[in-house]
């Protein structure tokens, strides 16, 4: 596999290639299977996929946390002059909540029900930060205030708050060591959409303020035209398309990003419009679909996606994962219509 | 009391309806800290038949159980609900019965509704068992129900098992499930919130196309007001217990007119880079069902909140096309 045909220049982090598998009895799978994308620096870029497409296993092998059955078995994720695929486990440690932080799915995995929230974020800024009591206590403060919970609750234990408070408290650990980058996976997905909202904003904020870089997974489309400056679209462990958010959501061109676009509401739309699906279930893993994995799903397909796709840069900054990528625009206005997604007999 | 005559285009209705739970345990009660929460708390509404409604709102909202006490899953605390000109409180024995089979649930998780070691068939055939459907006639409205569903070639799939099937044909074989009694009325709960987008869009088309073709008579129940939008031509808004607006659905995605209504629709995203950034239209926090305020129970994240809000509860009242809950109106 090919690596991105163009980086942005001096990207924070740069994802080259990168193949992790997961051991199932006798079997491996490859949940992803030659990823490469680049973060650029102070920017939002939105992870999107479906279920088992592999984004929140590339989000974890960034950190290198990653399932006891799983193993990194190839590729590089060059940050800061390192290869975090391969430096030991001690410097990939020292590198986590300093330069690296991760805020997971339902904030109430993250948070240990037994303590107070301040003992938590002691944890992170004394353990990790070096950080005195006082220094912690003063620190502690001002997190909280940027992610706007009153400081008299740091002595709460997490059932005490509210979800989406939480979730404001797994973003003030996040910050408490001034990463470069932030891994949110999900971190809205189990929120009301009105705080959802909130702490979208208050992400979005805080990102800017910080000039932090954070990579978000979702499987929101919605919630990547919000917030995010990037996307990488995922499709069953391989990234269909990357560049800038306006361009992969105005311009998609991969079928599946198309497809994705149809298939969601839009409450600015016309309330007569159609949602599309893209007939079938993305493949096994364990066993893909020999060329495109998109082939058996897409309108689209001839007999050359049979073999595997090549990346096709259609605009300066966004690659795309497809043998017919230079067809993109003729695709898209076919893309639009739903005879075109009809199920293939 | 209300007398409700019998309606004849009216399938469903509720007036006053309530559902209050006591919350806190012996040990609260002995210190006097037991509390009530007011899950459904007045609600009142009429369906039409053939008539589609979201019933739409945050967790907490009271959406779940209104739906629950709609299909008598849960025994009101007061109020009465009226399902074909009959008290649903009051349907015991046979009537229960057939009730039972004219009233459907669609549930929200189809891994949880199923039973794994239950085939296809099976879980097809149980309620076509429950409702003493002749053995000989079961297949016949197994298949009938599987394409209804639009499962392709649906005799493979009787002897399969739940986890041979995607999620996508599993909340398929849901809603046959619900369907295969032919009922009138369906409570569809969140039925595609565990389900992949690209998928999603398949399930609700065939769930407009069902209903359409059977003249259903729908309540589907969600916090998402642009999937309301794509099944119900109205939508009634809950918070904490209470109704704030029911109307047109396109009314209120236009031009919503409760103060959290409003909050509501500028909250959803849209799939479109070029969308509105502006601040929400309402406080920070959550609503607490155990402790909400007096008066309008939006009123501490109301913007346009004032003296008369805590004093008194905001009746609903007519307002062009909609009913709406506020002393802003």
């Amino acid at each position: 596999m090919s690596e991105p045909l163009l980086s942005v220049r001096d990207p924070l982090l740069s994802v080259k290639d990168l193949r992790v598998s997961y051991q199932v009895g006798r079997n491996f799978v490859h949940a992803v299977d030659g990823a490469s994308f680049d973060i650029p620096r102070g920017s939002i870029t939105g992870l999107v996929g479906e279920s088992g497409c592999g984004k929140t296993t590339v989000a974890r092998a960034l950190t290198r946390v990653i399932a006891e059955n799983a193993a990194i078995t190839g590729g590089q994720i060059l940050f800061d002059g390192k290869d975090l695929a391969k430096i030991p486990e001690k410097e990939m440690n020292a590198l986590r909540w300093r330069d690296i932080a991760f805020i997971p799915q339902s904030a109430m995995n993250s948070l240990d029900p037994v303590y107070t929230v301040e003992y938590q974020l002691d944890e992170v800024l004394r353990r990790r930060g070096g950080l005195s009591r006082k220094q912690s206590r003063a620190r502690s403060e001002e997190l909280f205030e940027m992610v706007g919970i009153d400081a008299n609750r740091l002595n709460d234990y997490p059932h005490q708050f509210s979800g989406g408070m939480r979730q404001r408290v797994a973003i003030a650990l996040a910050l408490a060591l001034d990463p470069k980058l932030i891994i949110a996976d999900e971190p809205v997905t189990a929120l009301d959409v009105i705080v959802q909202r909130q702490i979208l904003d208050q992400l979005k904020e805080l990102q800017t303020r910080l000039g932090v870089s954070v990579i978000l997974v979702t499987h929101d489309i919605s919630v990547v035209a919000y917030i995010c400056d990037r996307t990488v679209v995922m499709y069953a462990g391989k990234v269909a398309e990357s560049g800038t958010m306006q361009a992969a959501l105005t311009a998609p061109s991969h079928p599946y990003t198309m497809g994705l676009r149809n298939a969601f509401p839009d409450l600015q739309g016309a309330a007569s419009g159609i949602l599309t699906p893209i007939e079938g279930a993305p493949p096994n893993l364990a066993s893909p679909p020999a060329g495109c994995r998109f082939k058996p799903r897409c309108p689209f397909a001839l007999d050359i996606c049979g073999t595997e796709p090549p990346v096709i840069e259609v605009a300066p900054d966004h690659p795309v994962l497809c043998h017919r990528a230079h067809e993109s625009a003729a695709l898209r206005i076919e893309s639009a219509k739903t005879e075109t997604w009809m199920a293939p007999a | 009391m209300n007398m409700i005559t019998k309606k004849p285009d009216v399938l469903v209705s509720v007036f006053d309806a309530k559902l209050h739970y006591a919350v806190g345990g012996a040990f609260a009660a002995m210190r006097g800290k037991s509390t009530v929460v007011k899950a459904v708390d007045g609600v009142s509404f009429d369906i039409r038949r053939g008539e589609s409604v979201g019933l739409l709102g945050e967790s907490g909202c009271g959406k779940t159980s209104m739906g629950r006490l709609l299909l008598k899953l849960e025994e009101k605390t007061g109020g009465t609900i009226h399902f074909d000109g009959e008290e649903v409180g009051a349907v015991r024995g046979s009537r229960l019965k057939k009730f039972r089979s004219k009233a459907q649930l669609i549930f929200q998780n189809p891994f949880d509704a199923i039973n794994p070691r239950f085939t296809i068939r099976q879980t097809l055939a149980e309620p076509l068992e429950n409702a003493d459907i002749p053995k000989r006639e079961r297949e016949g409205r197994i298949i009938t129900a599987l394409e209804l569903v639009k499962l392709p070639e649906p005799a493979q799939f009787l002897d399969r098992y739940p986890h041979h099937l995607s999620g996508g044909q599993l909340q398929r074989v849901v809603m046959a499930r619900a369907l295969i009694l032919q009922p009138e009325f369906v409570v569809a709960d969140e039925p595609v919130s565990m389900l992949d987008v690209s998928v999603r869009a398949g399930v609700l088309n065939v769930f407009r196309d069902v209903r359409d073709r059977l003249g259903l008579t729908a309540i589907y129940i969600s916090h998402d007001l642009a999937l309301v939008r794509y099944v119900c031509e109205r939508t009634i808004v809950m918070y904490l217990g209470r109704i704030m607006e029911d109307g047109p659905t396109e009314d209120i995605v236009r031009e919503p007119l409760h103060p959290y209504t409003k909050a509501l629709v500028a909250a959803v995203p849209v799939p479109n880079p070029d969308q509105s950034h502006d601040p929400l239209p309402i406080g920070r926090g959550a609503p607490d069902p155990r402790n909400p305020p007096s008066g309008c129970v939006f009123r501490d994240r109301c913007p346009a909140a004032h003296a008369r809000c805590a004093a008194e509860i905001p009746q609903p009242k007519p307002v062009g096309t909609r009913t709406v809950a506020c002393h802003l109106y």
